[in-house]
């Protein structure tokens, strides 16, 4: 749109179906026009910023792949000692949001995220997580799922893709006792909208991991984004939850989960798990996905009967 | 072209100079019969290419930015966008 009615303005070079830039227009809609955003370098970085144009109607800074939380962090410690000499009103409080990918957030960016957290800044990190560092050419990340090929976990005669389980980084945000940890969906656009708000409005650290589907490196048609984030959930491959610190050992599941469906009809709309149902179907992989999705749900309490 | 310091851009938004239009294979066009301004497609559209207008009316496809995705004829509760193949 010409006008500025989405903070995240159109003419930016996401592929078409882009998650992550359908992920970042839910999070400012939410957030508003009085925040200051961090990027790590990433698609989102990227295809947002075709220097000298920005899709960016918020302030935004970029700097390296590794460091949005440490950057956000100075940015909100520098507001805090404008504001305690004078030089700004009292009253003058930014939201403070990084974005990274889940390279810039499960691998790289670990450690300033850790710091961030640990260190109590007024921050909210958005990790949106496409499962596989896509700016480069799907390369697998600690994300990456349990049987997905990538161009590092290619499906072949070795290996049927991915070997390792994901990282389970909201859980880690959450091992730092902060204020609120959760994870959301860009399928279900009010939940994530309400915490995106929830999060904004507690002083301190805030964690949210957002699904965000990536028809490129997914290989999926461009009009299932949001169909295959929907099914994430609906599989309990992807579970909704918040964190607070009454409690940070205990996640409150947000969207029970009734008549939970099998991680196949996920699975099998993307070709990154192709290779589990052609030439020949790799029931004994699909069976471990759907154990260990089963187990999960089971310790988070996802199913509602 | 002047390089300001630090790389900044001044000009918030300024990516829309660019048109996204021409990536387009196929075309969204919503049957305003069928809409019933819900407004869904509005907010799953990645590109900020489909625009609000009042209740009982359609919303409006900016072609200049569409790419031609489809999510929003995927996620139209009531199947009123149909894609259809782009003449150049
Ligand atoms: C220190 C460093 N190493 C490597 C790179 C190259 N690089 C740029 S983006 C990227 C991957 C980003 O992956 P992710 O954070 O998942 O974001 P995505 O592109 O998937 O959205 C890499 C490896 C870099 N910019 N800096
Ligand atoms: S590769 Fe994936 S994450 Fe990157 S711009 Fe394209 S759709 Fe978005
Ligand atoms: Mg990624």
């Amino acid at each position: 749109m010409s006008e500025a009615t989405s903070l995240l303005a159109s003419g930016h070079r996401a592929c078409a179906g882009c998650g992550a830039a359908i992920a970042v227009r839910q999070v400012l809609e939410a957030a508003g026009p009085n925040t200051i955003c961090v990027n790590a370098t990433g698609c989102l970085e990227v295809t947002t910023t075709p220097y000298p144009q920005t899709a960016w109607r918020v302030p935004w800074i970029h700097v390296a792949f590794e460091n949005a939380a440490a950057v956000a962090s100075g940015i909100e410690a520098a507001y805090k000692a404008l504001r305690a000499k004078g030089t700004i009103p009292k009253d003058k409080k930014p939201n403070v949001i990084a974005f990274a990918g889940d390279g810039g957030t499960f691998d790289i960016g670990l450690q300033a995220l850790s710091g961030m957290l640990e260190r109590g800044h007024d921050v909210l990190y958005v990790c949106y997580d496409n499962e596989a560092y896509m700016n480069t050419g799907i390369q697998r990340s600690s994300s990456t799922p349990f049987g997905a090929a990538t161009t590092t976990s290619p499906a072949g005669k070795v290996i049927p893709g991915e070997m390792r389980k994901k990282k389970p980084i909201a859980l880690i945000a959450a091992a730092h006792d902060i204020p609120y940890v959760a994870t959301a969906s860009i399928a279900f656009p009010a939940d994530l909208k309400r915490k995106v708000k929830k999060a904004l409005e507690v002083e301190g650290p805030s964690f949210l991991h957002i699904l965000a589907p990536c028809p490129t490196g997914w290989r999926f048609g461009t009009e299932k984004t949001v169909e295959v984030a929907r099914l994430a959930v609906e599989t309990g491959v992807f579970v909704l939850y918040e964190i607070t610190n009454e409690d940070p050992l205990k996640p409150i599941v947000t969207k029970k989960i009734k008549d939970r469906k099998p991680v196949e009809e996920y699975l099998k709309l993307q070709g990154r798990f192709r290779h589990l149902f052609k030439p020949v179907k790799r029931q004994d992989i699909i069976d471990k996905i759907q154990e260990e999705v089963d187990r999960k749900c089971k310790l988070f309490g996802v199913d509602e009967d | 072209m002047k390089i300001e310091p630090g790389g900044a851009i001044k000009e918030p938004g300024s990516s829309i100079a660019y048109k996204t239009g021409g990536w387009r294979t196929f075309k969204p066009v919503i049957d305003a019969e069928k809409c019933i301004s819900c407004w869904i497609c509005v907010g799953f559209c990645p590109d900020a290419a489909i625009e609000k207008t009042e209740k009982g009316k359609p919303p409006i496809i900016d072609y200049d930015y569409c790419k031609g995705c489809g999510i929003c004829a995927n996620e139209c509760p009531k199947n009123a966008i149909e894609m259809i193949f782009e003449e150049k």
